[in-house]
């Protein structure tokens, strides 16, 4: 293991599984065997205000929050959410957001945070099973086949934008 | 294994540690057994990413917040008790020590949880006492005298403090708290930290017989990161053997001057004798390396410090009450610098120089908002970096649908003055609403409302609503009600209680008025109208906001122009609330049919 700290910003709405995904995307990393500070802010998140969750994982993370300009990747769950976090995004990080045609391949749009997970797996050095296994256990059986579809379909989609 | 919750739960234990081991046989047959499948099956449901704690499990890395974190460590240092009243950051500690078995519940305030948690600690047990910062303002007349009096078990009050006011009204530093009532304090930077600070807490608590404050910050609350629990504490083992027991000492408790006098030097001397203890707890840390520029530092702003400044020494202070001072001084002899790094007052900074040790402190910029690493980096170059005002992002508001809107609604078509309160409802002062002039603390809308009252000319004055909300009322507003009762303004007053049976502000939480505990049993429920009855309100009318809106307009106009105290109980169920009373009733029922077809 090198002694690279992975950084990454999740932002969007309260009710749009901000913390969700942020919990699952700590959980890949945590069974992948990394050190991982998860940080968020749920003060008011109830209420539809903005939520962000900070993830970093690496060998030995100090502090739980992700420093301005120094973001592997910055993912957005509602594009009008983007300025207030990009500035977080190093000069040659990810910034994964979701958009209509995204949505559009769903079969549950409130799964979009989870598609969003499955194109973060393309950049992020953890395996494809500990995401699995993260996703098996955040969402009860009734919710995991939606979820894992979504993972697999936000996988596609950026690999597809990836190669375009 | 044969019931379906039991398989999933040990795949989970072994999905999450890649052991894989069965419950019966590691000696936990009761709760592996049907009897504890619907608190197993909940505990799996509400942990959902960390790992299930089994208790009596300790080798394996979890990966927990930092109230979990607390949680835990207060389950396996043997508190009997855990009570507090709800506060972000502070209310998911008691749900979560009540998930994992816990005994937790939920006071009408701050001050009686701790006087509850005193009582329990008076009785040789160990009890955790949790609340926000401010909450530590309400509960401060005992915290004071119980540091006199000292306790026979251990008493760990949780402070939970919001440096940048994430959900706060003020961002007073409770560090304060510690030197002013003279209780030591220990200050966690992540989730390990505030497990073993937790059980370190403890042992000190009941080593000196005095209450010890554990100050976290909302980043540590919030923050998940691994915690490796330690073995949990062997009753057994322990001598001597402490079981709940009553010890009379009446001049240790209770607290006439005479008795009060000495108490004041026997605390005192505890205070010197911690001192002594501190100067060689191993809790505070000093690392990095080379370099004559040395940082001192405490909570989260010390892992700030370490991503900042990687090489620099660091001493860090995990015991921040009563200071180690002749460890900090022998730290700072040893740098030809020694800047102080802190979150909010520079409470440390103060206490050095009042030494006579020569540090360095923040300028006042950072005494503002919390710390990260950018801002840390800038206090050690010590240039005074501009800081543009983050974006704002989208700010909260009322759900659609919530039955506050439509008292709103009402407040704002009659253009009442109105002295608010804190809750959900204190939204209805933003847009578009715009209908609440006033919020201070818990409890004051109904004083503050009174106050007005008593001097506008009466025209305005007949214009002044107090509206609180239903766990705020039994919080603090009874003895709001009490006073305009007893010193009636001259036009009388008004007040709308906004009953929608939760605490919803900090996340749906029961309260006395609600008819249920935080186990989730079913308790007494006190009735508003019922109090505002006995204490001799005028009037007392309950109206639904969503159904009935031009009953509660007529109600409000006819008391505001009246000279009585008129109570109006405005009651409709928050839609959360609604909607997890459900979700709790579906779960029940699947568990019971799965338990039949067995
Ligand atoms: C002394 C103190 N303790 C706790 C809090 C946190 N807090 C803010 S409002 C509130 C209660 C909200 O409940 P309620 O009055 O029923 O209003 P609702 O949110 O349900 O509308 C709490 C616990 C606080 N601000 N001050
Ligand atoms: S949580 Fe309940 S009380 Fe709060 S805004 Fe939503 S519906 Fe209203």
């Amino acid at each position: 293991m090198t002694d690279q700290v992975y950084n990454i910003v999740i932002a969007g709405l309260g009710g749009q599984g901000v913390l969700t995904s942020a919990s699952v995307l700590a959980a890949a990393a945590f069974l992948a065997g990394f050190d991982v500070k998860q940080s968020e802010i749920h003060g008011m998140s109830q209420r539809g205000g903005s939520v962000t969750s900070d993830v970093r994982f690496g060998k030995r993370v100090w502090s739980p929050m992700v420093t301005v300009g120094e973001a592997d990747a910055v993912v957005v769950l509602t594009p009008n959410q983007e300025l207030l976090v990009k500035n977080y995004l190093k000069p040659d990080g990810w910034l994964l957001v979701a958009n209509d045609a995204m949505a559009g391949q769903l079969d549950n749009k409130r799964s979009l945070n989870v598609a969003l997970l499955g194109g973060l797996s393309l950049i992020l050095p953890i395996a494809e099973r500990y995401w699995e296994a993260a996703i098996e256990q955040a969402f009860a059986p009734p919710l995991r086949e939606a979820n894992n579809s979504a993972f697999a379909c936000g996988r596609r989609f950026f690999m597809g934008d990836k190669v375009e | 294994m044969k019931a379906a919750g039991g398989v999933y739960q040990v795949d989970l234990i072994a999905l999450m540690t890649g052991l894989t081991f069965d419950l019966e046989s590691q000696g936990f047959g009761d709760l592996a057994g049907l009897g504890c499948q619907n608190q197993v099956r909940s505990a799996v449901f509400h942990m959902q990413l960390s790992r299930i704690i089994v208790p009596g499990e300790t080798s394996s890395r979890l990966l927990v917040s930092g109230n979990e974190a607390v949680a835990l460590a207060a389950l396996h240092a043997g508190v009997a008790l855990g009570t507090g009243y709800p506060g972000t950051p502070s209310t998911e500690i008691l749900e979560h020590f009540g998930r994992l078995g816990g005994k937790a519940q939920w006071s009408p305030n701050e001050k009686v949880a701790l006087e509850v948690g005193i009582g329990a600690a008076f009785a040789q047990t160990r009890t955790l006492v949790t609340m926000k910062h401010v909450g530590v303002n309400v509960a401060a007349d005992p915290l004071f005298i119980a540091a006199y009096s000292g306790v026979d078990g251990g008493l760990v009050v949780v402070s939970a403090d919001d440096p940048g006011m994430f959900s706060s009204q003020n961002e007073q530093d409770n560090r304060r708290y510690a030197l002013h009532a003279g209780v030591p304090m220990f200050e966690p930077a992540d989730s390990q930290e505030a497990y073993d600070l937790t059980r370190t807490a403890f042992e000190l608590s009941e080593q000196f017989q005095l209450p010890v404050m554990l100050r976290l910050t909302t980043r540590v609350c919030h923050s998940k990161g691994i915690v490796v629990p330690a073995a949990p504490r062997d009753f057994r083992a322990d001598t001597p053997h402490r079981c709940p027991q009553f010890r009379r000492a009446i001049p240790e408790r209770v607290m006439i001057p005479a008795h009060a006098r000495p108490a004041h030097r026997r605390l005192r001397k505890k205070l010197a004798d911690v001192k002594q203890w501190n100067e060689v707890f191993p809790g505070n840390i000093a690392s990095g390396g080379e370099g004559d520029f040395g940082i001192i530092t405490s909570g989260v702003s010390y892992l700030h410090v370490r991503e900042a400044a990687p090489s620099a020494p660091v001493l860090k202070l995990s015991c921040t009450y009563p200071l180690p001072i002749e460890r900090i001084r022998a730290f700072v002899s040893r740098c030809s610098r020694c800047l102080v790094v802190e979150e909010g007052d520079p409470f440390l900074y103060e206490a050095f120089r009042a030494e006579g040790i020569g540090v360095e402190g923040k300028t006042e910029q950072y005494r503002f908002g919390e710390l990260n690493v950018q801002r840390v980096r800038a206090i050690i170059a010590g240039e005074p970096a501009a800081e543009p005002a983050p974006a704002k992002g989208k700010p909260p508001e009322l759900c659609q649908g919530c039955p506050h809107r439509k008292t709103f609604d009402v407040l704002r078509d009659i253009n009442c003055i109105v002295s608010g309160d804190i809750g959900c409802y204190t939204l209805g002062a933003l847009e578009p609403f715009s209908a609440m002039d006033i919020q201070l603390c818990m409890g004051a809308s109904i004083g503050v409302g009174a106050g007005l009252r008593h001097v506008l000319p009466e025209a305005e004055a007949r214009r002044v609503v107090s509206v609180i909300g239903d766990s705020t009322f039994l919080h603090s507003g009874l003895t709001g009600l009490a006073e305009i009762i007893y010193n009636r303004p001259d036009t009388g007053h008004v007040l709308l209680i906004l009953d929608n049976s939760t605490t919803a502000m900090t996340g749906l939480q029961d309260h006395a008025g609600t008819g249920r505990t935080l186990a989730g049993k079913k308790a007494k429920k006190i009735v508003l109208e019922q109090v505002a009855a006995a204490m001799g309100a005028d009037s007392v009318d309950v109206v639904d906001p969503v159904s009935q809106p031009e009953k509660l307009r007529a109600l409000l106009l006819a008391a505001m122009s009246k000279n009585e105290i008129s109570v109006i109980i405005v009651r409709r169920a928050c839609l959360l609330a609604l909607r997890k009373e459900s979700r709790r009733a579906r779960e029940q029922n699947k568990c019971i049919e799965q338990t039949q077809q067995r």
